[in-house]
């Protein structure tokens, strides 16, 4: 019996391991990203706020592109673990891996007190929720001013180093091997779990609730599971924030910074793994790059690049880039167009 | 007391022109349109233009920020919102923000980044004093008037008149609606540019009560997001009793207890919503 039930499910079973497998581009982006510490020794700092935003963007991912869920309030976790770390180096405890599974575990535990409370209702009802609670963080932070610090931050932060041996330094060195280095850990872990069973039932959870139900999946305990997950996953994002930053502010449990990392999981793709980092690496790059001329002028040609995004490359830039290599892909084959399936 | 509970409604009042636009589009459409702040904010600018460059009288300044972004509504909801009704949330969330930033630049660019002022005209200045700690604001009982009649002849409009009933069909189950023959694109213009010029409207009323300045759209989406999900879509008494409750207790929680301050109207969301989740008065959609 269990003989003939693997050898009837081989195809999808092979078709599954070989989703599960690593391709050329994906090692290359990681090869890249160690080269950078090498190549672009003048510009860690800002590569380091990347790999943070890209690990944030990931939790995301995690809740809005494979479980369906869409938040508008995630920053509320990024924030919580970002204070946490904060709040704990700032009493004197710097030792930095310790404070970042404070972080993630602070918000972890938040997660899933809210979880509840996001799985009722309908999308929109979602999205207020999830929202007014990230508002509500917000007031709750900016009231209790003699543990944050209010609107002015916590000031005071100084961290031991890491491991005992490698130091933060000004040139952000450290900070963004830490940053690269914590990224990829997670995202091993992320893409471990997409690709395996339970990953798989939170793909049919988005694609069809309903059936998943009448399959007998336990729904909301997966759902629970994701969004315990996903926060995390942001609270260790917002800790490393701190940490490589040295200073944590409200500006990390605001709206716009839960708008923000919307916004770079939708523009470099969402439900494909990279698609935050993509993302991430993209927005904050043009970021740089153009609001040297004036925040105007930025702001106004990002607006009409999400405008056009959204009318010719839906998926974002990963969906671009996954076209652009299909068509490669079929080029080189021999065919005109990239076959189907 | 009274005058903040007055100050409340009237604040409410104001909240619920600017948010009714939102709510009908989300209905109809199934579209949330994050964007639905800059036509608002485009209307107060439109006045501040009127008034302040080329003296036109205020109360002639308000009809022509209800027309102008009206006419930008139906222009841009027929050339680029249209094409985006069946995809992705993502995607729809992506093109409206991509709005949001270039309308807040451009307004940065052509108007400065400071706070408009405006002149109100005389006969709108100074308050009533009716009884000891009870004044009552003469702007604000104009603009609690003139709302209230609004919502009065909407709520009509979408009661009693054929295209009333054509428009809550629509919100129930278009595609039945589509299939009795009702021009549904038609309805979807016409709406979507009566909501941008009721926002228009608001953001021109609202000029000296809201603060005018670039950053106005991102500022209240999130106000006029907690009318929408409160009140509920497809009437007009939902958003308006949602903006009134929310209005109230913004001004009341600001004025009392400054130390929770906005802390109040989340939580109070937050239970509306998990007590009810498809908001006070919206119905259950038929899908």
């Amino acid at each position: 019996m269990t003989a003939d039930y693997k050898l009837r499910y081989a195809p999808e079973a092979d078709r599954l391991k070989a989703a599960a497998s690593w391709r050329p581009p994906e090692v290359a982006f990681w090869l890249l990203a160690v080269a950078a510490y090498f190549l672009l020794p003048r510009h860690l700092v800002l590569l380091s706020r990347v790999a943070v935003m890209g690990l944030f963007a990931l939790s995301l991912d995690l809740i809005l592109g494979y479980a369906g869920i869409i938040s508008l309030g995630h920053a509320a976790f990024f924030g919580l673990g970002g204070y946490a770390a904060g709040i704990l180096a700032q009493h004197g405890w710097g030792e930095p891996l310790s404070g970042l599974v404070v972080g993630g575990l602070v918000a972890a535990l938040l997660g899933f007190a809210t979880s509840f409370l996001v799985l009722r209702g309908s999308d929109l009802t979602r999205l207020m929720v999830t929202l007014g609670i990230c508002l509500m963080l917000f007031e709750v932070a900016n009231k209790i001013r003699w543990l944050t610090g209010g609107a002015d931050g916590l000031q005071g932060i100084s961290l031991w180093p890491i491991l005992g041996i490698w130091s933060f330094d000004l040139y952000g060195r450290t900070a963004y091997g830490y940053s690269i280095i914590v990224l990829f850990l997670i995202f091993l872990l992320a893409r471990r779990v997409i690709h395996s069973p339970y990953g798989l039932a939170l793909r049919g959870i988005k694609e069809n609730e309903r059936r998943m139900h009448a399959l007998g999946t336990p729904v909301v305990r997966r759902l629970v599971v994701a969004y315990t997950m996903a926060a995390g996953m942001a609270g260790l994002a917002g800790a490393l924030l701190t940490q490589t930053t040295q200073f944590v502010s409200l500006d990390v449990l605001s709206f716009g910074k839960s708008a923000e990392v919307l916004l770079i999981l939708v523009l470099g793709g969402s439900g494909t793994l990279y698609g935050g980092l993509i993302g991430s690496l993209a927005l904050i790059v043009a970021q740089y790059l153009l609001s040297g001329i004036s925040p105007e002028y930025w702001q106004f040609w990002i607006g009409i690049a999400f405008i056009a995004l959204v009318f010719l490359a839906r998926g974002g830039l990963m969906g671009l880039a996954q076209g652009a290599l299909a068509l490669l892909h079929a080029r080189w084959h021999g065919r005109e167009t990239p076959s189907r399936g | 007391m009274l005058t903040v509970l007055f100050d409340g409604i009237a604040s409410g009042a104001l909240l619920f022109l600017l948010a009714l636009g939102l709510s009908i589009t989300l209905g109809i459409m199934n579209f949330v349109n994050l964007a639905h702040g800059a036509f608002a904010m485009s209307g107060g600018y439109v006045a501040v233009v009127l008034l302040n460059r080329w003296g036109v009288p205020f109360l002639y300044c308000l009809p022509v920020a209800f027309v102008v972004p009206a006419l930008a509504g139906v222009v841009l909801e027929r050339t680029l919102y249209v094409r985006l009704y069946n995809a992705n949330p993502l995607d729809q969330v992506l093109f409206t923000i991509g709005i949001v930033f270039a309308s807040m630049a451009t307004a940065s660019y052509f108007m400065g980044s400071q706070h408009q002022i405006i002149q109100v005209p005389p006969f709108l200045h100074g308050q009533f004093h009716v009884l000891a700690g009870f004044d009552i604001g003469i702007y604000r009982l104009f603009l609690l008037g003139l709302c209230g009649l609004i919502a009065l002849f909407l709520h009509l409009v979408l009661m009693r008149t054929r295209f009333g009933s054509q428009l809550r069909a629509a919100v129930d189950n278009g595609r039945i609606a589509r299939g009795l023959g009702i021009n549904v694109n038609r309805l979807f213009a016409i709406t979507f540019g009566m909501g941008s010029g009721l926002a228009g409207l608001g953001g021109a009323l609202g000029i000296e009560i809201l603060n005018l300045d670039p950053v106005f759209p991102v500022k209240f989406l999130v106000y006029f997001l907690i009318v929408v999900a409160v009140g509920g879509t497809g009437t007009v008494s939902g958003p308006l009793a949602a903006a009134l409750i929310l209005g109230i207790f913004d001004v009341a929680g600001k004025y009392y207890i400054s130390q929770i301050g906005a802390f109040i109207i989340y939580a109070v969301m937050i239970v509306v919503l998990i007590w009810r989740p498809q908001g006070l008065f919206g119905r259950r959609a038929v899908h």
